[in-house]
């Protein structure tokens, strides 16, 4: 059973938590805009 | 001269690869994650470090992976270095950030387990200096090669950098036994097994899979990206030259 309590140290494990989840979502967003932005550049390129 | 593995000098073989390879890894990834944490929040707290060692579920993986992840950079700059291959120096080009990401968190994560634990945000202990340093070559490389002009000089440049920035990894790993430090030495692998109640051992081991398996797929990602970024880019020299 999972336990969500941190007691006197949740700011610290709930920031390190957050921080964690905001640079994996910044490195899945980065990552999947450069490979669509650049397939889709190519692909208009090659009609031309 | 000795021949390249077929898998770096074939783009079409790896991009046939990556579509399934990329997507595989992260479902991996999630599911590693999903079960570490899960099994992480239902262990107790600890006896010394009481809920902070939950801190250590995410900052033993991302720690590990600062360095696995500029393993990778090391031998992908080494072999494109060798024989100058697109793939090579596209792999190199696309773990830096993805390396840097890591480093950071693993300073941050660090930081916010020493305050409670250690009563500062930070020290300049071995460890926790030599692990500042890889994030600076981190930087390091991915400024060389934004600044060249010359975009084969600059990946050329980049790699002998990574290479020497090598060294590096030996300092982080040894830097425990080598000074004396506040950071505490290997806990998880140790020459006479774990040091880690199977409690906190088996959540730690999941999310280190976890990391692993995102870094590989958002590397692939990456790579793919990097591919169809330089055929664009001949498409429009092609282009403009009529």
């Amino acid at each position: 059973m999972i336990h969500l309590e941190t007691g006197k140290y949740a700011f610290y494990i709930w920031t390190a938590y957050g921080l964690s989840a905001a640079v994996f979502v910044a490195m899945v967003g980065a990552s999947l805009n450069l490979s669509r932005r650049w397939k889709a550049r190519y692909e208009e390129l090659s009609r031309k | 001269m000795i021949p390249a593995p077929a898998f770096l000098t074939n783009p079409e073989r790896f991009m046939a690869f990556s579509r399934w390879a990329a997507p595989m890894f992260g479902a991996i990834a999630v599911a590693c994650a999903v079960a570490g944490l899960w099994l992480g929040w239902s262990a107790p707290p600890d006896y010394q470090q009481s809920f902070t060692v939950r801190i250590l579920f995410i900052h033993i993986p991302t720690a590990w992976m600062s360095e696995f992840v500029y393993a990778c950079l090391a031998v992908a700059s080494l072999l494109s270095l060798v024989w100058r291959q697109l793939l090579a120096d596209c792999a190199a080009q696309a773990a830096a950030p993805l390396g840097a990401g890591f480093t950071l968190l693993t300073l941050a994560t660090g930081s916010l387990w020493g305050r409670p634990e250690w009563g500062a945000w930070w020290v300049w202990d071995a460890r926790l200096t030599s692990e500042l340093v890889l994030f600076l070559i981190y930087l390091a490389y991915m400024a060389l090669r934004a600044a060249m002009d010359d975009e084969t000089k600059g990946a050329r440049a980049a790699a002998i950098l990574a290479l020497v920035g090598a060294v590096n990894l030996p300092i982080i790993h040894y830097s425990v036994y080598w000074w004396n430090t506040l950071h505490q030495g290997a806990s998880v692998f140790t020459s006479t097994g774990s040091k880690l109640a199977p409690v906190f051992y088996w959540p730690v081991i999941l999310m280190v899979l976890a990391y692993t398996s995102a870094f590989g797929s958002l590397w692939l990602v990456r790579i793919r990206g990097e591919v169809w970024r330089r055929r664009a880019e001949a498409a429009a020299l092609r282009i403009a030259r009529g």
